[in-house]
C-alpha cells in the first residue's frame, strides 16, 4: 500500500515535469506566442507544398525576365508543423511575400532570389538536419531558425561553415553569439532594458511592481535586465513576485503584494495567457495601476471571451503593429491578408524584414551569386554593420557587429479593444 | 493583520477548489483502488462543455452545468469501460500508465477541438462578493459557492456511501472486491457507478475552478489535478473528509508560503510539508481514523 503510494507520488512528479516541459517548448524559447488555431489549420495546405514547391515558384516562372546569371539561394528554417507551427508558418509566409516582391521588382542587383524553407518542428536536431538539406541544395544565406533552441544549434553549424545567418525571431542571447549570426528581433535582455528606459523617460510611475515567471528563461531574462536598468531610472521597484509554470492559476498573492506596496505600475514580462488572469485578479481586488507588458502580451485580445475592458490602457512593447498607418506596414498586411486570409503577426513581419535586410546587405556588399557562401558571409558581416534599414518592425535599424539590432522599441496601448501605437 | 486574513481567505478559496477536485480522486481511489490521473482532464473537458454551452451558445449557466455533468458522467463511464475495466486484473502500474495515457489523450482531443488558444471563462457565479471590515476584506462569490458546494458534496457523498444500497456495495467492493462479488455485489457496475459519480463531481469542480481562475486551455486541469491528488494523499487518500481537509490545508499553505516566505518557493514549501506529514503519519491526516476506505 505504502509502496504503491510512493510509486504514485513519483509518477505524479514525473507527469508534472513532463507536462510542463512539453507545454513550454513552444513558448519559452521564442519571442511571443501567437494565434495558434487559425494558422494550425492552414498548416496543412502549406506544409506539404512548402519544402519544394513554393520555393521554386518564386523564381522559376520569371527566369526569363532577369538580367544576371544564377540567383541567390536563401534558405529558411522554422517549425511549420508541431506545437510551434504558428511561428514557423508565419515566418515562411512573411519571407515568401518579401521574396516575391523582390523578384517582381527586379531581384537583388539584378539577380533573382530563391527561397527554400525547411521544417524543423521546433527541434534542434531536426533543425540541423534541415540546415544540412539546405546546404546540399546550395544555400548561400540563411534566414532562421525561427525558435531559440533550434537557432542556437544551427548557429554552431553555420559558424563552422562561415555561412551568413539572420534569425527573424531567435530571442535567446546565444542565438547570435558568433560573428556570422545576426537577429531581427530584440533579445530578451534588450526588451527589459528598453521597457525600463521607456517607463523612466516618460515618467509613467515612481513605484513599480513586477510579477514574473521564474520558470521561464524568457521572463527571467527580461526581468533581470529590467531590474538592472531600473537603478538608472527615476522609478523604484517596490515589489517583485514570481510564479512558476506549476502554479500559474492563482495570482491573488502577487497582486495583493503589488497593491500593498502601493505600486502605480505593474510590469508583466510574461505571456498573455497568464496576463489575462493577472488582469482579472487585479480587477477583483480593485487594483488599478498602469499595466505594462512585453511582446508576449501580443495576443491578449485574441483570448476568446476575455473582457477587453480589463486590458484597457494596457501598454506593451511590440515589434510590429498590424494596424499601423505606416505605408510599408499597410501594404504588407494587405498582401498577407489577401494571400493567407489572416492578419500577420510579429513573426511574419520579422521574416519579411529579414529578407529585405539580406537584400540591403547584399547590395551594400556588392555580392554576386557566383561567390561561395563563405565569401558572401564575409562580405555581409561587414555590410550588416554599415546599413541602415527602414522596415515594418522599425525604422533606421542598424546592427552591431555582435549581431544585435539597434532599433527604437514600439510601445502600443490597447484602447477600447484596439491596439494603437504610442509615440 | 488584515493582510494575513486576506491571504487566509485566498488560501481557503484556492484550497476549496483543490478539495473539490480531491473529492473525486479520493472517491475513485477509495473504491476502485486506482489513481485516475485523467481526473484533472475530465475537469477540463467539463469546463469546455460549460464554455461552449454558456459562452458560445448562450444557454443559461444552470443548463450548461447540467449538460456538463451529463457529458462528464458519460465520459467517466466510457473511460472506465474502455481503458480501465479490461485491465482490472493487471498490475497497478499498468492501470496507472493507462490513466496517464487517457490524460494525454483528453488533452490532445481538447487541443484538436478547441485549439491551443486561451479562452476566458465567464464566471457562472452571480452572488456579489462579500465585503467585510469596510472593504478591507473581500470574499468573492466564487469562494463562497465553492466552499459551500464542497461541504454539501462531502456530506451527501458520506451519507450516500453509508446509507444507500449502492453506497454500501461500494464499501464492500472497497473492502474486498472478490468477496463482494461472491456475496452477489455487481463489482463492475459498482466501479462504473463510482466513476460516474467521480466524473460528475469533476464537472462541478471544473465549473468552479474556471469561475475562480477564469482561464481555459487544454492543460487547465493538469496542474490543479496533480495538486488535488497531493491534497487527497495529504488528507489520507480514500477518506472523503480527509480530501476536504487536505485540500483546504494545501491551499492555505500554498498561499501563505507564497505571501510570507517566497513566491518562487511556493510549491517547494507545499511539497516539503507533504513529506513531513507523510513521514509522521504515512496514511495522511485522516488516513487511519476512517477504517473503511471511503
Amino acid at each position: 500500500m505504502k509502496k504503491i503510494l510512493s510509486l504514485c507520488m513519483a509518477m505524479a512528479l514525473v507527469v508534472s515535469m513532463t507536462a510542463c516541459g512539453s507545454k513550454d517548448d513552444g513558448k519559452a524559447t521564442t519571442a511571443a506566442p501567437a494565434d495558434n488555431t487559425t494558422t494550425a489549420a492552414a498548416a496543412e495546405n502549406d506544409g506539404t507544398a512548402a519544402a519544394g514547391g513554393e520555393a521554386t515558384t518564386a523564381a522559376a516562372g520569371e527566369t526569363v525576365a532577369f538580367t544576371g546569371e544564377g540567383s541567390f539561394k536563401i534558405g529558411g528554417i522554422g517549425p511549420t508543423t508541431g506545437g510551434a507551427s504558428a511561428y514557423g508558418i508565419a515566418v515562411q509566409r512573411g519571407a515568401q511575400i518579401a521574396a516575391d516582391e523582390i523578384n517582381a521588382a527586379g531581384g537583388i542587383n539584378g539577380y533573382m532570389v530563391e527561397l527554400n524553407f525547411q521544417d524543423d518542428e521546433h527541434d534542434p536536431e531536426k533543425s540541423v538536419n534541415a540546415y544540412n538539406t539546405l546546404k546540399d541544395w546550395g544555400m548561400q544565406v540563411l534566414v532562421g531558425s525561427v525558435t531559440s533552441n533550434p537557432c542556437i544549434a544551427v548557429a554552431e553549424k553555420s559558424q563552422a561553415d562561415n555561412l551568413f545567418q539572420l534569425t527573424p525571431s531567435g530571442t535567446a542571447v546565444d542565438c547570435v553569439k558568433y560573428d556570422n549570426a545576426f537577429r531581427m528581433c530584440f533579445s530578451d535582455p534588450n526588451q527589459g532594458l528598453e521597457s525600463a528606459k521607456y517607463i523612466g523617460e516618460n515618467s509613467l510611475a515612481t513605484k513599480v511592481a513586477v510579477i514574473y515567471d521564474s520558470s521561464d528563461p524568457y521572463s527571467v531574462g527580461i526581468y533581470e535586465a529590467f531590474r538592472a536598468e531600473a537603478e538608472n531610472q527615476s522609478f523604484e521597484i517596490v515589489s517583485a513576485e514570481a510564479f512558476t509554470a506549476d502554479s500559474k492559476t492563482d495570482f491573488s498573492v502577487q497582486v495583493q503584494k503589488s497593491k500593498d506596496a502601493q505600486a502605480d505600475l505593474l510590469y508583466m514580462p510574461f505571456y498573455y495567457t497568464e496576463a489575462s488572469l493577472v488582469l482579472q485578479e487585479c480587477d477583483k481586488q480593485s487594483y488599478k495601476p498602469v499595466f505594462f507588458g512585453v511582446d508576449g502580451m501580443d495576443g491578449i485580445l485574441s483570448v476568446e471571451n476575455f473582457k477587453v475592458e480589463l486590458a484597457n490602457e494596457l501598454m506593451y512593447m511590440a515589434p510590429f503593429v498590424a494596424t499601423s498607418e505606416d505605408e510599408q506596414v499597410k501594404s504588407f498586411v494587405t498582401k498577407y491578408e489577401t494571400q493567407f486570409g489572416e492578419t500577420p503577426n510579429q513573426f511574419a513581419a520579422d521574416a519579411y524584414d529579414c529578407m529585405y535586410v539580406v537584400k540591403a546587405a547584399i547590395e551594400k556588399a556588392g555580392a554576386t551569386p557566383d561567390m561561395d557562401a563563405s565569401a558572401i558571409c564575409d562580405a555581409l558581416k561587414t555590410a550588416m554593420t554599415e546599413i541602415s534599414y527602414d522596415g515594418i518592425t522599425g525604422k533606421e535599424i542598424s546592427w552591431e557587429a555582435t549581431g544585435e539590432p539597434n532599433k527604437a522599441p514600439m510601445i502600443v496601448q490597447i484602447k477600447d479593444g484596439v491596439t494603437v501605437e504610442l509615440q | 493583520m488584515m493582510g494575513f486574513i486576506s491571504y487566509l481567505v485566498n488560501g481557503i478559496s484556492l484550497g476549496s477548489v483543490y478539495a473539490l477536485i480531491a473529492l473525486g480522486y479520493t472517491m475513485v481511489y477509495g473504491i476502485a483502488k486506482m489513481l485516475n490521473f485523467a481526473h484533472g482532464d475530465v475537469i477540463m473537458i467539463g469546463s469546455y462543455v460549460v464554455f461552449s454551452t454558456v459562452s458560445t451558445m448562450g444557454l443559461p449557466p444552470a443548463a450548461g452545468i447540467l449538460i456538463s455533468v451529463a457529458v462528464c458522467t458519460v465520459l467517466g463511464v466510457v473511460i472506465e469501460r474502455i481503458a480501465y475495466r479490461p485491465l482490472r486484473q493487471a498490475s497497478k502500474l499498468v492501470v496507472l500508465i493507462t490513466a496517464i495515457g487517457v490524460s494525454y489523450f483528453l488533452q490532445n482531443v481538447a487541443l484538436l477541438i478547441y485549439g491551443a488558444n486561451t479562452k476566458s471563462f465567464t464566471s457562472v457565479v452571480t452572488i456579489p462578493p462579500l465585503s467585510l471590515a469596510g472593504g478591507a476584506l473581500i470574499i468573492s462569490g466564487e469562494t463562497i459557492v465553492t466552499i459551500l458546494a464542497c461541504i454539501v458534496i462531502m456530506i451527501v457523498l458520506t451519507l450516500f456511501i453509508r446509507h444507500s444500497k449502492p453506497g454500501r456495495a461500494m464499501l464492500a467492493v472497497s473492502e474486498d472486491g472478490g468477496a463482494a462479488q461472491l456475496m452477489g455485489v455487481n463489482v463492475d457496475g459498482t466501479i462504473a457507478l463510482t466513476f460516474a459519480i467521480g466524473s460528475a463531481l469533476a464537472a462541478v469542480a471544473g465549473v468552479l475552478l474556471c469561475s475562480s481562475y477564469p482561464s481555459l486551455t487544454p492543460y487547465t486541469g493538469a496542474m490543479p489535478g496533480i495538486k488535488a491528488f497531493v491534497a487527497a494523499v495529504f488528507g489520507g487518500i480514500g477518506s472523503i473528509p480527509g480530501a476536504f481537509i487536505g485540500g483546504i490545508l494545501l491551499g492555505i499553505i500554498e498561499i501563505l508560503g507564497k505571501a510570507y516566505i517566497s513566491s518562487q518557493l511556493a510549491d517547494a514549501i507545499v511539497f516539503a510539508v507533504l513529506i513531513v506529514v507523510l513521514l509522521v503519519k504515512p496514511t495522511g491526516i485522516l488516513g487511519r481514523q476512517i477504517q473503511e476506505k471511503v
